[in-house]
């Protein structure tokens, strides 16, 4: 009894000391941003209200495209509905570029590439969800874990011709013309955007089960080719 | 030697010159023909002409002109799709450049690598393709056979009239009938097929006929998404069906199709409609051909679908024997690709990458109650190997089923536009 009760102290220390020290980013730095980057669209904080975007308060932890009476794209309640929710990781990889996370996302914003930035607009964001301390089993909000994409990765030049083969994978599902119904389309993609979606199944950060399976056993020159092909497919 | 290979391909030319495009000598172009134009040979045919971009002259034989689907066949009995809606004419294959014959294959002369077409025709090839789907093994329903009792106790799992006559069957039943199915044994053509359909049933059932009764007999322990339709059985359709397993005699059933009655374990239930779904073979033609063994499926090479009995022929989808693949649509048409670009590479010299396979079965349980089960296949020296598998997961919330129905509508549209162009 005695020892597990040290165990479970040893444990707690472990977890909670992170927790304390590292903070997500700097919160008022995040508040000039989202003021001059969100506020044109989302409301967020005491009395906010849908607009051409969703609330934000109360974020973390919600599963995507959940707010009521707000009119979604497809693709983001079809998101929601395969399990996306809005953790720290999520987030992050949204609004680095968030067509690149949700295909046809009706959110028009170009992304923000500075992590440093994002991490201090998450940190903004995050004093309007439940806090921690307020509700102990809440998202925790240590940093992100998962490495973002590798510059070298992005920099792979895809085999056309190898992407083609490997295609004929994607479109027993994926219509070649580009129709969208009930599957998303993926041709004629930017092969960044592709590249990046790709690795978000790997890495299991988007959250459909058949695309996990497909992306996980796809080599990174793998995903570079079909990137190239999908790109220039009529 | 090569000779004599250009004579023998020369006389069967002669007779088979009306059905193709006329062609010069000396630049007679490799022969590919696919026997079969369901999710594996339509696929086959397709990807081969397209590829090779008129590099090979490749020819489908297929019996009907008009093809319906076997995958989507139980959301047509459910009232969820039209029948038309499962057909499609091989217009586009044709369009591809691929020469579509419409007659039924009888004989393939592997010696001479020809196959003889039931017109009389005979079609020289190099390479062979058989994807001639399902047979059903004579004697496995003790009092059943296809030939004479298919009209009054359908199977239904080769889609077309047989699934009509069913659906009507079911539309025509007393209140508060029977509607009793037969289960297959393992191996067979699309693992929740027959589950599928026993929801599809209930759903109709429900609303014409709420007090009617369905019994499955089956000879399995246990079945694919089981604990899924299980579930969802109980949710939507509580008290309707009975499924009875070997313990309890599923596994011990004689039909008579003339009184409408089923022994079970000796005890004469009387049904109103039986839905016999027997044990499987592969499609004759392979058989015929000899490429399968004991099993009465062909046993293939697992990096290219290659029979292991003949190096010039392929046979992919439900007809392969080939390891860990359910017989599926789905795994068929993942299965033709492979074996197409094998082919192209041995006949055409073209780049042959690693084979990678893989598969997914959506199932409807109820409206907007979609299911799925899926896994990803690498080639083994012995069998195609499963990889990665998922499954969907009991208690899921509504939202997440209908996103996977409405995924598995857009699979359909995906692999019939892959398939037929």
């Amino acid at each position: 009894m005695a020892r597990r009760q040290l165990l479970a102290l040893v444990f707690c220390a472990v977890h909670a000391a992170p927790l304390a020290a590292e903070s997500i980013g700097d919160p008022t730095r995040g508040a000039t941003l989202f003021d001059r980057q969100c506020k044109a669209c989302h409301q967020i904080g005491a009395g906010a209200t849908n607009r051409v975007g969703p609330v934000l308060s109360n974020l973390f932890g919600r599963k995507a495209g959940a707010v009521p009476d707000f009119k979604y794209s497809k693709p983001l309640t079809r998101m929601g509905a395969d399990g996306l929710i809005w953790t720290l990781q999520t987030l992050d990889a949204y609004i680095e570029n968030p067509k690149a996370l949700v295909s046809g996302t009706r959110m028009n914003y170009r992304g923000m590439a500075d992590a440093t930035a994002r991490a201090d607009l998450i940190a903004f964001l995050r004093d309007y969800s439940d806090q921690p301390q307020n509700i102990p089993e809440s998202e925790p909000t240590a940093r992100k874990t998962a490495p973002a994409l590798d510059p070298a990765i992005l920099a792979i030049e895809g085999d056309p011709e190898y992407g083609a083969y490997l295609s004929s994978e994607c479109s027993t599902c994926h219509r070649r013309d580009g129709t969208d119904d009930g599957i998303p389309s993926i041709t004629q993609w930017p092969p960044e955007d592709f590249v990046v979606a790709m690795h978000a199944y790997k890495a299991k950060l988007r959250p459909h089960p058949v695309m996990q399976m497909m992306a996980s056993r796809l080599s990174n020159d793998e995903i570079a080719a079909l990137a190239a092909y999908f790109a220039t497919l009529e | 030697m090569i000779l004599n290979r250009r004579h023998v391909i020369g006389t069967g030319f002669a007779t088979a010159a009306l059905l193709s495009a006329p062609m010069v000598w000396g630049q007679a172009k490799p022969r590919v023909v696919v026997i079969g134009g369901g999710a594996g040979g339509a696929t086959a045919a397709r990807y081969l002409a397209k590829d090779s971009a008129g590099g090979l002259d490749v020819t489908l034989i297929e019996a009907n002109p008009i093809y319906t689907t076997c995958f989507f066949s139980n959301l047509y009995l459910g009232g969820f799709r039209e029948f038309e809606s499962l057909q499609h004419s091989y217009d586009g294959i044709a369009a591809g450049g691929v020469t579509v014959i419409n007659d039924m294959a009888t004989g393939v002369d592997r010696a001479a690598k020809t196959v003889t077409l039931a017109g009389g025709q005979t079609v020289p090839y190099d390479r062979l393709i058989l994807s001639p789907g399902i047979d059903f093994r004579d004697g496995a329903v003790p009092g059943w056979s296809a030939d004479e009792h298919a009209d009054i106790m359908p199977h239904a799992y080769k889609a077309g009239p047989q699934t009509q006559l069913l659906k009507s069957m079911v539309e025509s039943m007393p209140q508060g009938g029977t509607f009793a199915m037969i289960a297959p044994p393992n191996p067979y053509r699309c693992p929740p097929g027959p589950y599928e359909r026993v929801s599809m049933v209930a759903h109709l059932l429900k609303q014409t006929n709420p007090t009617a009764k369905i019994l499955v007999l089956d000879p399995k322990d246990n079945f694919s998404k089981r604990a899924l339709f299980e579930e969802g059985w109980g949710r939507h359709y509580d008290g309707m069906i009975d499924w009875v397993g070997p313990e309890f005699g599923g596994g011990a059933v004689e039909v008579r199709p003339d009184t409408m009655e089923i022994l079970v374990e000796g005890e004469v239930q009387k049904v109103d409609v039986c839905n016999v779904i027997p044990g499987q073979i592969a499609g004759k033609i392979a058989a015929i051909a000899g490429v399968t063994d004991d099993s009465g499926w062909a046993p293939v090479h697992p990096d290219s679908m290659k029979s292991r009995t003949d190096e010039n022929v392929y046979v992919l989808g439900d007809s392969s024997a080939q390891g860990d693949m359910p017989k599926s649509g789905y795994s068929a048409n993942s299965q033709a690709k492979v074996a197409a670009m094998s082919i192209r590479g041995e006949l055409l010299g073209s780049k042959v990458f690693p084979a990678k396979y893989s598969n997914t079965c959506w199932s409807l349980i109820a409206p907007e109650d979609g299911v799925k089960v899926g896994a990803s296949y690498e080639p083994t020296p012995e069998k195609i190997a499963s990889v990665e598998s998922f499954i969907s997961a009991t208690g899921e919330d509504a939202a997440l089923r209908k996103v996977t129905y409405e995924e598995s509508l857009g699979w359909y549209s995906g692999i019939t536009a892959d398939m037929f162009g």
